[in-house]
């Protein structure tokens, strides 16, 4: 007999059997056997079951005491790390302005580590115009742009820098710093996409995440790695439509990290394919490239309009202290509500506005100043060229001038520790150079190196004293 | 805060939803007769729907009461510039007429806005050495003489070992709080806290949960369930947990509860943050700040961070704490390493403000500010309660804002003071919760006790105007005035 016939045979069985004592039962006219029984009795049993409390571990908040104990058992982490020496740094204090000569310690020393670019620090117009602006409204604005604290010299500035750049308007922001971490959230939100250079700035990183959006890196300074990353994109729009959201490339003009330059034309080109709006930082340009000095989008040729978002900081080239982003009206417009930095800060001071409007106006009035910066620049980097161990960084423009280990020790930390000496020692030989230093906050990985920053008001034989000297003292140090 | 009225709740959401109806209907007809042509093909739009509607519909209709230019220092008179518009409010112009107004809104409480016999002279001699920047960052060449000098003198009036100056405010929070925590640790901060602690706390990657303001019950609540709770997910403990309170709430006027507050934190080891941007120099017998003010000692208080925009009418922040910390906050804190020192000017300012107010200019004037502020303050809010409008905040703070509630009483009242040459801050949605519109004063030890009274006859005026005396008038309002 088969399998089957067996499992027939004893279900027909297990029927008979259960019909056998209730063959003949009706009930209401409904005929009762052994299935109905077998039916009902699931039925029962689901419903049984259906109704049963399902199981839950029984939940038991913890007792007061027992918070009480796991309050009591908790033991924080110190509130900072144990102070190393490497975090026991003392600056150098400066006695005088931080113009091409400064004093430390009571000794003149040639200063290559202000980015006092053209040369303004101690210029007499903007003293002038600072004492006038001092007298007339004291230090401080004592609010916020909103609630009173917009002084006619913040319109007067802001009206100055858009007619400079060829904008059709620009907002102030009181700090250089806060501009980029300000007027990135302001337009970029989470769902958003931003691709940004793994080499910008901190200020920069911050606006990055403080907007929530979506980051995407490329390699730094490599337009190729850049349209490798917009093709990511493009094909990934491809695969799924999805809405369409805000989408930003973010770059620096020159790169406060590595004194390299954007090839900016060819990041135009790429945005404008992909349709990506972009965001330069002009902070070590403006003032310093192109015709009149507007910065590298004027250098490159580029009508201003292509740029979305310029930003800068007026710690630099203008020798002042703040920022300011340009752009369309409504980029501006927009910030004026949205821009952190911008809302819920007291204004720039006004003496600060007044010495920036002046060096605005001898930027537009004196060509010189940026063809001496350019000679000086290209002087010192002819004489450094040669010094055995380094190896030169930067763009050839570039007023920032990095200089690296030609054999790096492997760490940061070893090389910072290596350059530090020959700072030190230089500092010595009365000149003040500085490296970069980062923040354990910092995300760019670029290699560290002597930072130096060439004015145009350097005298060219301290500029040739200083990579006299600089040999001297690279010679020793890395021969020992 | 006292619980708003029905017919008050009823009418300001009524107003609202006014406004976005007609908003969305305007916006509807825009939509038929014109093209909107700033955005490009294949481009999102660059603002966010509804904040495009807010300001289109909403801030364009008002917006002449915000942002208003001044010709003048933010002293007790300011000269503000006149402005038109000939599209609807949609666009401003600058007229060149001037009005010379009361100044109630800016935060000049001791009086050194304007050019001041002991510090300008000795402002533009800063000048002079230094220039306005060093072009530097604290780190390379931006550190002088005299930020040093600064430095020792804040950690000296605030009572601490060390401190450090940042060359902004905001820049102050929203860098050092990332240095402070990050991953793994939990900052509670009250709920109102500024948006710089708020930057700063996103910033840190610390995760961030709020207290009811001010309420030190709450926060223990709030700290109690952290500490068994641990860190979500994984249930590993804090690493550890920074309070971040107030001293003075800027839109609140309240004083923070510190001495409380302390007890709270102390007893569950959670480190004290404590932003004093309003009320270092405005607050204490000495303008100490709320430690003084509540007597608490300032070696319980882990960080303390400050302004130099209000008080003492220059710029920047400072952080004060132990040795250690200031160490360990200049290696760290990106204000400290990427930013452009603090300008020499500025620095100079808040010096010689300080030493004033420390009475090391060889005069009283600081004591007398001091208690100029404090006695005006108290004044000006005791005639502002006589007269029957709602008031927020403590004695003794210089900040008292009052409630307006309904939309349309913001640009109303804005506008009929400074009609009649008084110059006050008015803060609506989203600044405030949708409901709670207010004006704010702030007082000055510069304000004599005609301006204040001139002031008060005026708000009181506009007030009868815009219906914003919410409780009864005290009898002795209109007496103690014409005495």
């Amino acid at each position: 007999m088969t399998m089957g016939g067996m499992v027939q045979n004893l279900t027909e069985s297990l029927a008979t059997m259960l019909d056998a004592p209730l063959a003949d039962a009706v009930v209401f006219g409904f005929h009762i056997d052994g299935h109905f029984l077998l039916e009902t009795l699931l039925v029962v049993a689901i419903a049984f079951l259906l109704l049963q409390k399902s199981y839950q571990p029984q939940k038991r908040p913890l007792t007061e005491q027992e918070v009480d104990q796991l309050c009591e058992e908790w033991v924080p982490e110190p509130l900072h790390p144990p102070i190393t020496k490497e975090m026991e740094y003392n600056p150098p204090v400066l006695e005088s302005a931080a113009g091409p000569r400064t004093v430390v310690n009571g000794k003149s020393v040639i200063n290559l580590s202000s980015t006092n670019y053209l040369g303004l620090i101690g210029n007499s117009k903007i003293k002038e115009a600072c004492n006038a602006a001092l007298e007339k409204y004291g230090v401080g604005s004592c609010g916020p742009r909103g609630f009173y604290g917009t002084i006619d010299v913040h319109l007067d500035l802001e009206a100055k820098i858009a007619q400079f750049l060829g904008t059709p308007d620009t907002i102030l922001y009181s700090y250089g710093l806060a501009t980029a971490s300000s007027a990135i959230p302001a337009f970029c939100k989470r769902g958003d996409l931003i691709i940004a250079d793994e080499g910008v700035s901190w200020g920069i990183q911050n606006g990055l995440l403080l907007s929530r959006s979506t980051i995407k890196y490329f390699k730094h300074n490599d337009i190729s790695s850049l349209e490798k990353r917009l093709e990511e994109v493009f094909q990934e729009d491809q695969r799924k439509r999805k809405a369409l959201n805000r989408r930003f490339i973010v770059v620096e003009a020159i790169y406060q990290n590595s004194g390299l330059m954007a090839p900016l034309d060819e990041i135009v080109r790429l945005k404008e394919k992909y349709r990506f709006r972009i965001f330069v930082d002009e902070s070590n340009s403006i003032g310093i490239f192109g015709k009149n000095g507007r910065g590298l989008f004027e250098h490159l040729n580029i009508p201003v309009e292509k740029i979305d978002i310029i930003i800068a900081a007026m710690g630099n080239a203008l020798a002042s202290v703040g920022g300011f982003c340009s752009g369309s009206s409504k980029v501006v417009d927009h910030q004026r509500l949205s821009g952190a930095g911008y809302c819920f800060s007291a204004s720039l001071p006004p003496f600060l506005a007044s010495a920036s409007i002046a060096a605005v106006e001898i930027i537009q009035q004196d060509r010189e100043r940026q063809k001496m910066l350019q000679e000086n620049v290209a002087f010192l980097r002819r004489n450094l060229s040669e010094i055995p161990g380094l190896t030169l960084g930067s763009d050839p423009l570039s007023p920032l001038v990095y200089l690296y280990l030609a054999k790096s020790s492997g760490s940061f930390a070893g090389d910072n520790a290596i350059l530090q000496k020959i700072v030190d020692q230089m500092l010595e030989k009365s000149v003040l150079l500085t490296l970069k230093k980062r923040s354990v906050l910092d995300k760019c990985k670029l290699p560290t190196g002597i930072r130096i920053a060439v004015s145009a008001s350097h005298e060219k034989s301290d500029l040739l004293a200083v990579s006299l000297s600089l040999k001297e003292v690279v010679q020793s140090i890395l021969s020992s | 805060m006292a619980t708003v009225p029905y017919f008050v709740v009823l009418t300001t959401y009524f107003s609202y939803g006014l406004l976005f109806v007609i908003g969305h209907l305007r916006d509807f007809f825009r939509s038929l007769f014109y093209k909107d042509r700033s955005t490009a093909e294949g481009y999102a739009p660059l603002c966010r729907d509804f904040e495009d509607f807010y300001t289109r519909r909403l801030y364009h209709r008002i917006q002449d009461c915000f942002n208003r230019p001044i010709a003048s220092a933010p002293d007790a008179w300011i000269e503000v510039i006149g402005r038109v518009s000939r599209d609807n409010n949609q666009t401003l112009y600058r007229t060149y007429q001037n009005q010379r107004c009361l100044n109630l809104s800016s935060y000049n409480y001791l009086g050194f806005a304007a050019s001041d016999e002991y510090c300008t002279p000795r402002v533009m001699e800063s000048l002079e050495t230094f220039s306005p920047s060093t072009c530097s960052t604290r780190i390379d060449c931006g550190t002088t003489v005299i930020h040093q000098e600064l430095e020792e003198m804040v950690a000296r009036f605030v009572g601490k070992p060390a401190a450090m100056v940042y060359g902004m405010g905001f820049a102050t929070n929203s860098t050092t709080l990332p240095a402070l925590i990050g991953k793994g640790g939990l900052i509670i901060s009250d709920s109102l806290n500024h948006s710089s602690i708020v930057a700063g706390a996103r910033g840190s990657g610390a995760k961030v949960q709020v207290f009811q303001h001010n309420t030190p019950s709450h926060l223990e609540q709030v700290l109690r369930e952290a500490i068994a709770e641990g860190q979500p997910r994984t249930r590993r403990p804090w690493k550890k947990i920074i309070v971040v309170v107030e001293g003075i709430y800027s839109m609140e006027g309240e004083l923070c509860r510190l001495s409380e507050i302390v007890s709270v934190t102390q007893k569950y080891k959670a480190y004290i943050y404590l932003d004093e941007a309003h009320s270092i120099g405005a607050i204490g017998k000495t303008g100490r700040g709320v430690c003084e003010h509540d007597g608490v000692d300032p070696a319980k208080i882990d960080v303390m961070m400050g302004t130099f925009t209000k008080s003492f009418g220059s710029c920047g922040g400072y952080i004060a704490g132990s040795k250690e910390l200031i160490t360990y906050l200049k290696h760290v804190s990106p204000g400290h390493i990427y930013a452009t020192s603090m300008s020499p000017p500025a620095v100079q300012q808040v010096i010689s403000a300080l030493k004033v107010i420390l009475g090391e200019d060889g005069s009283d004037r600081g004591a007398r500010k001091l208690a100029q502020v404090r006695e005006n303050s108290n004044y000006f809010r005791q005639e502002l309660r006589r007269m029957g409008c709602e008031v927020l905040g403590d004695e003794n703070s210089p900040v008292m804002p009052f409630m307006l509630y309904n939309p349309a009483k913001i640009p109303a009242f804005s506008r009929e003071c400074l009609k009649r040459n008084v110059a006050v801050v008015t803060v609506g949605f989203p600044a405030t919760p949708l409901l709670l519109a207010r004006a704010r004063v702030c007082i000055s030890a510069s304000h004599t006790k005609e301006d204040l009274d001139l002031g008060l006859e005026v708000i009181s005026e506009v007030s009868d105007m815009a219906h914003l005396k919410y409780f009864p008038q005290m009898e002795s309002f209109s007496k103690v005035k014409s005495v």
